[in-house]
Formats: C-alpha cells, sequence, structure tokens
C-alpha cells in the first residue's frame, strides 16, 4: 500500500515540535516589492518564510510584517550580515523581541566574497542560543562534522548549502549533502546555492527534508512561475526519494521482454 | 542630552526614554517587527516607557526587512 499511497497521503516534516506541510522554505530577500514577494509567496505554498533585521528607514515604504501576516506564512528571523557569534547572538534576540518568535535561522558570515559560514563562530553562536532556549536553525557549511557537532549542541534542523549564497551554483557536493543525511536526525534543509527547480528536486531526491530557496525565485524573470516551479521540483523530488530511484549501471537492460520475439530469418 | 540613533547624533531631552528615541524616528506603525538594542544590550519592548538614556548612550533601532 506504501507505494499507492506516497503520491497522496500527507508527507509532513517536524522541526522542534511543529509539523511543516511545505517542504519548501522561502527567503524574502531581493525581490523587487512587497507585491511580488506576496504573490511568489502564495505560488511557493510555503509556510515559513526568512526575514532580516535592520536600522530603521523612515523612507520605507509598507510593512513587510503586514504582508506576511496577511500571507499567514510564520517568520524565521535570520542574522545575515553578522560576522561575529556576539552580533549573531545579539541579532537573534532582537528579532526575538521584534518577531514574538524563539526560532532563528543562525547565520555568521566568513567573508564577504563567498559568504561562506565560519564554522567555529557558528558553533559558538548556536551553542549559546540553544542554552538561551532558541530554535536554532544554522546555515552551515556542507560539512558532514560540522553538522554533525550542531546537532550535538542542540540545533533543531542543520541547513546545510549547496553553493554559496545567490551564486545559483547547485549542489556543488552531492556526497557530502548525503553523508549529512545519514547521519543527522534532526531535519536537513538544503540551504543556498538552488539556482532553478532541477537543483531544489535533486536536493529532495539525495534525501534532504526541505529547501529554503531565496534568491532563484526572487531573482528570477518570474518570481511567481518560479516559486511554482521550485515548488514541484522539492514535491517531485521528494516523490522521487521515497519511491526508491534504481541503481545506476554501466550498461544498458532492456525493458521490453526478449522472449517471443517474431523471427524474420528465412 | 546627546545620544546616537542607529549612527546618528540626536538631540533628546535630559532623562528622554527608549520610548522617545523610538517616537523619534516616526515609524509608521511601532508595534510588531521593531526591536531596540542600548549599548549592544536588549531593551524587551515593555521596558521603553520607563528606560531612561544616558548622555552618549548608542541606540539602535532595527525593524523588518526583506532578507534570507
Amino acid at each position: 500500500m506504501q507505494a499507492t499511497t506516497a503520491g497522496t497521503a500527507p508527507d509532513t516534516f517536524t522541526i522542534a515540535g511543529r509539523e511543516l506541510r511545505s517542504r519548501l522554505l522561502l527567503g524574502t530577500g531581493g525581490f523587487r516589492s512587497l507585491e511580488a514577494m506576496a504573490a511568489a509567496i502564495e505560488a511557493s505554498e510555503t509556510e515559513l518564510v526568512t526575514v532580516a533585521l535592520r536600522r530603521v528607514d523612515p523612507a520605507a515604504r509598507g510593512s513587510i510584517v503586514d504582508v506576511l501576516n496577511a500571507a499567514r506564512v510564520s517568520l524565521l528571523p535570520n542574522t545575515a550580515g553578522c560576522f561575529t557569534a556576539r552580533d549573531a547572538v545579539l541579532t537573534a534576540k532582537l528579532a526575538r523581541e521584534a518577531f514574538e518568535t524563539d526560532w532563528v535561522k543562525l547565520e555568521v558570515i566568513g567573508d564577504e566574497r563567498t559568504l561562506l559560514p565560519d564554522a567555529p563562530a557558528l558553533l559558538e553562536a548556536a551553542e549559546q542560543l540553544v542554552d538561551d532556549g532558541f530554535v536554532v536553525l544554522p546555515y552551515t557549511n556542507d560539512d558532514p562534522i560540522l553538522a554533525r557537532r550542531l546537532e550535538d549542541v542542540g540545533c533543531a534542523a542543520v541547513m546545510p548549502l549547496g553553493s554559496p549564497i545567490g551564486s545559483g551554483q547547485g549542489l556543488l557536493n552531492p556526497y557530502n549533502l548525503r553523508l549529512i543525511r545519514e547521519h543527522a536526525k534532526v531535519p536537513v534543509i538544503l540551504d543556498a546555492g538552488v539556482g532553478t527547480a532541477s537543483d531544489a528536486a535533486l536536493a529532495m531526491e539525495l534525501g534532504c527534508d526541505a529547501v529554503l530557496c531565496a534568491t532563484a525565485i526572487s531573482r528570477a524573470e518570474d518570481p511567481t512561475v518560479m516559486a511554482r516551479a521550485i515548488r514541484l521540483g522539492v514535491e517531485g523530488g521528494r516523490l522521487a526519494h521515497r519511491a526508491g530511484r534504481i541503481p545506476r549501471r554501466l550498461f544498458a537492460q532492456a525493458s521490453t521482454p526478449g522472449e517471443g520475439r517474431a523471427d524474420f530469418s528465412g | 542630552m546627546n545620544v546616537l540613533i542607529n549612527g546618528e547624533r540626536t538631540e533628546l531631552c535630559a532623562g528622554a526614554t527608549v520610548e522617545a528615541a523610538v517616537a523619534s524616528l516616526e515609524l509608521p506603525a511601532q508595534g510588531r517587527g521593531v526591536a531596540v538594542a542600548v549599548d549592544a544590550e536588549v531593551v524587551p519592548r515593555g521596558e521603553w516607557p520607563a528606560r531612561e538614556l544616558k548622555e552618549g548612550a548608542r541606540v539602535e533601532i532595527l525593524r523588518a526587512i526583506q532578507g534570507g
């Protein structure tokens, strides 16, 4: 029965006790307008979207929080732009005040050019925030050992990168992602690097529990259509993972039986 | 009294509170989505009306933007 219900049964996953039906998390950065963001959120069918904190700009028009509330999505504040554990911890605490959630997408960045995580600082910040009661979702390198250490200090999920933020290079090291998935007992969410729907599908085929996608959608020529495409990629990849793919073979294997062929000789 | 609000030197009345500092920015809505740190310490919303600022205090007033 399992094979026949795979397409229709609810296929949820759980982060820190919260059940999520959508396996696509949406980053809100990069949209041309709040309207474009709202349309993409609807097309993506996401339940969880990231937001950032910055200094108040009195000239800014519209409130992203109002738009997100209207879309009935939950907020996942990030610590984007933090280069030290101290700044990331303080930013997470401010986000908890601003958004009344103890969930945080923890980013501690090591370098402006690559925006790659600073592993020691990330682990330090994660440990402090877990101790302070946060539900910590760390943006991490695709390093199986670091992912394990993050889980050990109590992170609620691990979010390895496929490739650098905004690069659209897809999954550069599927092998490492598989190793992370094999070991982790918390959800693995592919974060960063998705360029198009097939990247999201591959992440799910490898066994990731979800995909977080921002730039690939927000900076696509048509963000709404790309949101739908990536949603379908996530769903297709997830189904393929559950269905169990065939092994790769060096040589062909006929799908049509050889027996009973007509004999046209003579 | 001078304080730094989001890096800008700002003159407030002596004994001005965090709430007064937030009000000085004329935010569209002062509800959810705004957070304040004074000298790199979070000031919970409930403490804004009572918490007085000192001369030279560094006040960061942040709000939600698109990101991540």
